[in-house]
């Protein structure tokens, strides 16, 4: 019994050293470009001996993970990473179509790629692991532009904006931060950008803070504070529905951009995308894609602040 | 009646697709669930055999299986499996490797469980009887075992049938995904429509779960 236990011990530690590995990406996908071909093993040596961060590797050497541009034309399909449950983003209609802004956006993708599309539904969360793994070869679900995310996946040029916005009753429109008095509080979700931003760079704001959506609109429409700070999409979205309510600030802090996104160091598809965007440019394909998705929801007024065309915002 | 935007159920094809998610939640559950029962009956063989090294090794399965959330064990597989070996396993085919996994290790518990639980007496009268060690168990241990096994098993299953709501998150659409997308589709026209889809949902996975607790309570009283 005894010995039963000490064998246990061992083969345990050892479950747990191996579920730990497999954890960690970088011995492991080194270790299987190794096995893969003799060159991918050289090429990922000589750029182990390079990359100064081992733990971002993940798809150095001869394209292990990702298809290249003319591997995708070859096998007539591309997956694209959409959300399905994003309305008006990306977003499944009543018939099982994929729609929505990004959607449009990887039609006109695969229209002129010449392939046929396969839209694969993420998360939030699985997005940047979608592209590691070279399970999608775009991802185009409403995916915002971070410089951590960007250590780990290759964004091309943006499609469209956000940027925080305040929303507050006509009676007194805030159209800056500066007409906010001091015994005036400010709505905001917790946990959201706008909550870090105005904590950071407002402090004599005072907060009044909820963890839901449906709590913080009731606390508005209440009278509790005199305006409602989150992202500008969300706020627009909500006077457009809710008459007596106005946008006074629709853009604050910093402009962050939404971007198409491909595997680490795909260079053939990214630089095509780019060229993509630029060249859509001159029949203003971003504007006419808010105009078949976004207007119902944001209304025509906020077109050129949010859309983004050929890849150039505005500073 | 409050409104309850049911009326966003029978918009264009969102049953049918409800329903199909359905069929694909059951499709991954019902495989695992065959799988897992014929390989938890080996594994619990095995967990009862006097070999310590087999009884070490099924320990340490049973323990990595009861440790790991299934969420991390769906990732590992979907995604690890791509990383490490470069294949690239579907949705479906990870979800029903991982449940079968989990249904394997822990069937084979229940099935050991059973088995220790037959009374030594059992064995003795029946050796008393000459009864071979084959006839023991044809006659003598399985019967008892597999009418121990019922009650437990059915909670495994229905387990396993409500856990595939989990597998949205390797992109599998299945009938949790598309009630939120038929919610999210309709956040504009029908802003309440979350609470008559989800209970719909409710009612989808209660009918799929029942019969099994039927089927358990009816094979119960027949086996007596």
């Amino acid at each position: 019994m005894k010995k039963n236990k000490k064998l246990f011990a061992i083969l345990l530690t050892f479950a747990l050293v191996f579920s730990l590995a497999a954890c960690g990406s970088s011995g492991g996908s080194a270790a299987s470009t190794g096995k893969d071909t003799a060159d991918a093993g050289k090429a990922e040596g000589a750029a182990g001996d390079t990359a100064e961060a081992p733990d971002e590797e993940s798809s150095q050497g001869s394209g292990a993970v990702f298809r290249t541009l003319d591997e995708i034309k070859a096998s007539g399909t591309i997956n694209i990473g959409v959300f399905s449950d994003k309305n008006p983003f990306g977003y499944v209609d009543e018939n099982g179509e994929y729609q929505g802004y990004d959607v449009y956006f990887a039609n006109r993708i695969g229209q002129d790629l010449g392939v046929e599309i396969n839209y694969v539904s993420t998360e939030a969360a699985n997005r940047v692991e979608y592209l590691e793994t070279g399970k999608v070869d775009i991802i185009l679900a409403n995916f915002t532009v971070t410089a951590e995310r960007a250590e780990k996946v290759d964004f091309a040029l943006p499609y469209m904006n956000v940027a925080l916005g305040v929303v507050s009753p006509d009676s007194r429109v805030i159209s800056d931060l500066s007409e906010i008095g001091e015994g005036d509080q400010v709505i905001v979700i917790s946990g959201t950008t706008a909550e870090t931003y105005l904590a950071e760079n407002n402090p004599e704001i005072t907060l009044q803070k909820y963890d839901t959506y449906a709590n913080a609109k009731n606390a508005l429409e209440n009278g509790n504070a005199v305006a409602w700070a989150n992202d500008n999409t969300e706020v627009i979205a909500f006077a457009l529905q809710n008459p007596g309510y106005t946008v006074g600030i629709p853009s604050l802090g910093s402009q962050d951009t939404i971007a198409p996104a491909v595997s680490k160091g795909n260079e053939t598809l990214l630089n095509w995308i780019n060229d993509e965007i630029v060249s859509l440019a001159d029949e203003n394909f971003f504007h006419k894609d808010y105009e078949e998705t976004l207007v119902d929801t944001y209304g025509a007024d906020y077109e050129d602040s949010l859309v983004v065309e050929g890849g150039v915002t505005a500073q | 009646m409050p409104d309850l935007g049911l009326n966003v159920l029978f918009k264009g094809k969102n049953l049918a697709r409800l329903l199909g998610g359905l069929g694909v939640a059951l499709k991954i559950s019902l495989l695992s669930v065959v799988i897992s029962i014929v390989l938890g009956i080996v594994v619990g063989l095995l967990m009862t055999w006097k070999n310590p090294i087999s009884r070490a090794l099924m320990r340490c399965y049973l323990e990595i299986v009861r440790i790991m959330p299934q969420m991390v064990l769906l990732f590992l597989v979907y995604f690890g499996t791509t990383r490490i070996f470069g294949w690239n396993l579907s949705g479906e085919t990870s979800s029903v490797i991982v449940f079968s996994f989990w249904g394997a290790a822990e069937m084979g518990d229940l099935v050991r469980g059973a088995l220790i639980s037959i009374p030594r007496h059992q064995y003795e009268s029946a050796a008393a009887l000459g009864l071979s060690g084959g006839q023991t168990y044809r006659y003598i241990v399985l019967p008892q075992t597999v009418r121990r096994l019922i009650p437990l098993s059915m909670n495994l299953i229905t387990r396993m049938i409500k856990t595939t709501s989990l597998v949205l998150m390797i992109g599998v659409v299945e009938v949790l995904k598309v009630s939120q997308q038929i919610i999210e589709a309709n956040r504009m026209s029908s802003p309440n429509a979350a609470f008559g889809v989800y209970l719909t949902v409710f009612a989808l996975y209660f009918f799929a779960c029942w019969p099994i607790s039927l089927l358990a309570g009816f094979l119960e009283k027949r086996w007596r």
